[in-house]
């Protein structure tokens, strides 16, 4: 392992009940570098999303998993959040009942542990946050996720990555469903804070890699990358499409 | 009852002479004798013990109830109960004056730390009988009377006589007629015109014997205009043996005036809790039942609103939690017998390891009560398989005039939802109970501060080690 890498995937391979899904990705992710992943629908870049959390329908059936040099695989979802592993859900569940504000409260103390800011500091910081992602305070008083617009959600979303300051922040379609004033909005707040973290964008497509520059654009086919490039990979798709990588991928 | 016992009686009419060792414990079982006895011991008027013994032969004659839990109902031993158990030697003012191991236990349960900050009043009562009471001087002399029920019914006969069985007669069921023959302790409260009493006042109940019963009853009467709030706890050891907790309820609301009765059920899974809760409201009077339901064995409880005056509102705000080898067969009884009565009820129930939750509710208009109004939500969540929810809502309106919502939920806690939060950084089972919290949150709103801490402590504990 290098000594920057701050995530190094190596020849992982998933399954889903006796289907494989991801066939041996290998992937390394630094400091502060902000990584595209494109590809089409099934071919396991959400899969490559909810491993890395820890999701429990999905066997890991080879391969390595490490965040600063320590493995995550072998970790419960909660203790690799608590390492740094964040995760931005394509389809953020609700809570019923349980207040934005509170959760936020209670996820910081967790997640950030000793280094937490104390309740004023909390406080500002939450403002700022909010502020910055144009969020109402009435917001705080909501319930996690409940009767939200898909672009609220997206914004708690953002607001809870820019609160828990991940060292791996996995953003799992947060452009799909947003308007143009909402992606430049929760791009700003990407932006904002993914400076001291390794980020992991999965997108369809090209539009939200306008807001986000990103380092590295990889492709993934059928469970593998098959291409990896700079920004200009994520244009030549939107130009020619998936086709002329998958031939690539079976040839 | 055992010589001890019989020796305690014949003492009590010549005064204690030994108040340090004066424990009182019936024999076990129940017959004529035990409840003149307890009568006897307490020194009542010839009215309350005839309406005992009267009780106590309905008792007998009345079959077991033929719905909910028949199973565990039948399975209760009437002959292993306890019927009477004296601790300590009487009621005290002061805490300090309590026995020292009574003392404890109340300590520990924090209730004569709650009465310091944020109560008007409490009673502590362990066994049959209350070894505590106090109300603060400013209620007192604004002429609020909160006692307990044997301390009532010795001061206050006439009061107590005038609405002793009026809202629900011994033959109303079964544990009606039970807890009219051996009832003891228990709260008398009576607030009077146009009285205010801002802070809650508290009961605590508490079992502490192996095969006791505990037949508390009690009676609050808000006179016209006046409003109160009162709150009770309770919480028993476990045992491998069962205990029986059965209380009559009784309330009276006068014109104008409002109650709201808070009920916070932690008992051990050992015991039965049969408890019958009725109200009565007068012209524009409220009457709030909030009631949580966390422990027992089986629990079959339906507080009920007779809204019996034009513009009287009655709400019935309930959770239940069924935990392993428990069943909460709980719900709410609304009557609008007068025009223009609102009513809501609001039940969340919550079963887990195989527990059972069942809302069993009834809604009735009568003919003349025109443009009456009724609310009925009843949500259920589920947390594993094992696990059971059932709804029995029944509704007769007679009345066209009547606006009625009725909504039922029932749901399941997803693993989608439990990973959500876990990705948070929120172990297992913190997630489940932050789940589980959110559930109770529209109830717990309606808690005072501390009651709403205490509960979500509670439900946070039974959520521990539930997942994996």
């Amino acid at each position: 392992m290098s000594d920057k890498g701050v995530v190094e995937i190596h020849n992982l391979h998933v399954s889903i009940g006796d289907e494989p899904i991801l066939n041996g990705i290998n992937l390394t992710m630094k400091k502060g570098e902000i990584h595209a992943l494109m590809g089409r629908n099934g071919s396991g870049k959400s899969t490559l999303a909810k491993v890395l959390m820890g999701h429990p329908e999905y066997e890991v059936t080879d391969g390595t998993v490490t965040l600063d040099g320590k493995d995550l695989l072998a970790l419960k979802p909660w203790e690799r959040a608590r390492l740094g592993v964040f995760l931005s859900f394509q389809y953020p569940q609700s809570v019923p009942g349980l207040q934005v504000g509170n959760f936020l409260r209670k996820s910081v103390a967790v997640i950030r542990g000793e280094n937490a800011p104390g309740a004023r500091d909390f406080r500002k910081e939450l403002k700022d946050c909010m502020e910055l992602l144009s969020v109402d305070k009435k917001f705080l008083g909501r319930y996690v996720n409940d009767g939200f617009s898909g672009g609220e959600k997206k914004r708690l979303e953002i607001l809870q990555l820019m609160l828990l300051k991940p060292r791996l922040a996995i953003l799992d379609e947060t452009d799909s469903g947003l308007d143009i004033d909402a992606l430049h909005t929760v791009a700003t707040g990407i932006n904002s804070s993914v400076g001291d973290s390794a980020c992991l964008i999965i997108t369809h497509y090209q539009r939200i890699l306008e807001h986000v520059k990103p380092t590295y654009v990889h492709v993934i086919v059928d469970g593998r990358i098959a291409s990896s490039g700079g920004p200009e990979l994520a244009l030549k798709l939107e130009d020619k499409g998936y086709e002329w990588l998958e031939q690539g991928a079976s040839a | 009852m055992s010589s001890d016992a019989r020796d305690a009686v014949g003492d009590y009419k010549a005064g204690w002479h030994d108040p340090e060792q004066a424990t009182v414990r019936f024999d076990a079982g129940l017959s004529e004798q035990v409840v003149r006895d307890i009568s006897e011991l307490k020194g009542e008027p010839e009215w309350m013990t005839d309406i005992r013994v009267k009780a106590y032969h309905h008792f007998m004659a009345r079959p077991m109830p033929t719905w909910g839990s028949t199973e565990l109902l039948n399975s209760i031993d009437f002959d292993k109960i306890c019927y009477f158990l004296r601790s300590g030697d009487g009621t005290k003012g002061e805490w300090d004056e309590v026995p020292e191991d009574i003392k404890n236990t109340f300590d520990r349960l924090g209730i004569p730390d709650a009465e310091k900050k944020w109560l008007g009043g409490v009673t502590a009562q362990y066994e049959s009988e209350t070894i505590y009471h106090s109300i603060r001087e400013d209620l007192e002399s604004q002429g609020v009377i909160f006692l307990d029920m044997d301390a009532g019914l010795r001061e206050y006969p006439e009061i107590v006589k005038k609405y002793f069985c009026s809202i629900i007669p011994y033959q109303d069921n079964k544990f009606s007629a039970l807890n009219t023959a051996v009832w003891s302790g228990g709260s008398f409260l009576y607030v009077p015109k146009g009285v205010h009493v801002e802070l809650p006042v508290q009961a605590y109940f508490r079992i502490n014997s192996e095969n006791m019963g505990q037949f508390e009853r009690t009676l609050i009467v808000a006179e016209e205009g006046s409003s109160v709030s009162y709150i009770e706890g309770c919480s028993a050891p476990t045992y491998s043996t069962d205990s029986l907790h059965s209380a009559v309820v009784e309330l009276i609301a006068m014109p104008g005036a409002s109650i709201r009765y808070t009920t916070i059920q932690n008992w051990s899974n050992n015991v039965y809790n049969l408890v019958t809760k009725r109200a009565v409201a007068h012209e524009n009077s409220t009457i709030e039942w909030v009631d949580a339901n966390v422990g027992s064995k089986l629990t079959m409880k339906y507080p009920a609103i007779i809204l019996k005056g034009e513009g009287a509102h009655g709400e019935v705000i309930s959770v239940a939690y069924s935990g392993e080898g428990m069943h909460q067969d709980a719900g709410a009884k609304v009557h609008h017998l007068a025009s223009n009565t609102t009513s809501k009820i609001l039940s969340k129930s919550i079963s887990k390891d195989g527990g059972r939750g069942s809302y069993r509710g009834m809604v009735t208009v009568s003919k003349k009560a025109d443009n009456c109004k009724v609310n009925v939500v009843c949500d259920a969540l589920i947390l594993d398989e094992k696990s059971r929810s059932d709804t029995y809502p029944t509704m007769e309106i007679k009345n066209s005039s009547c606006r009625c919502e009725h909504e039922a939920s029932v749901s399941k806690v997803s693993d989608d939802q439990i990973f959500y939060l876990m990705s948070r950084g929120h172990s297992e089972d913190e997630a489940l109970a932050l789940i589980v919290n959110g559930f109770f949150e529209p109830f717990v709103r309606e808690l005072p501060m501390e009651y709403a801490v205490e509960l979500n402590k509670l439900m946070a504990l039974e959520m521990e080690g539930s997942i994996g």
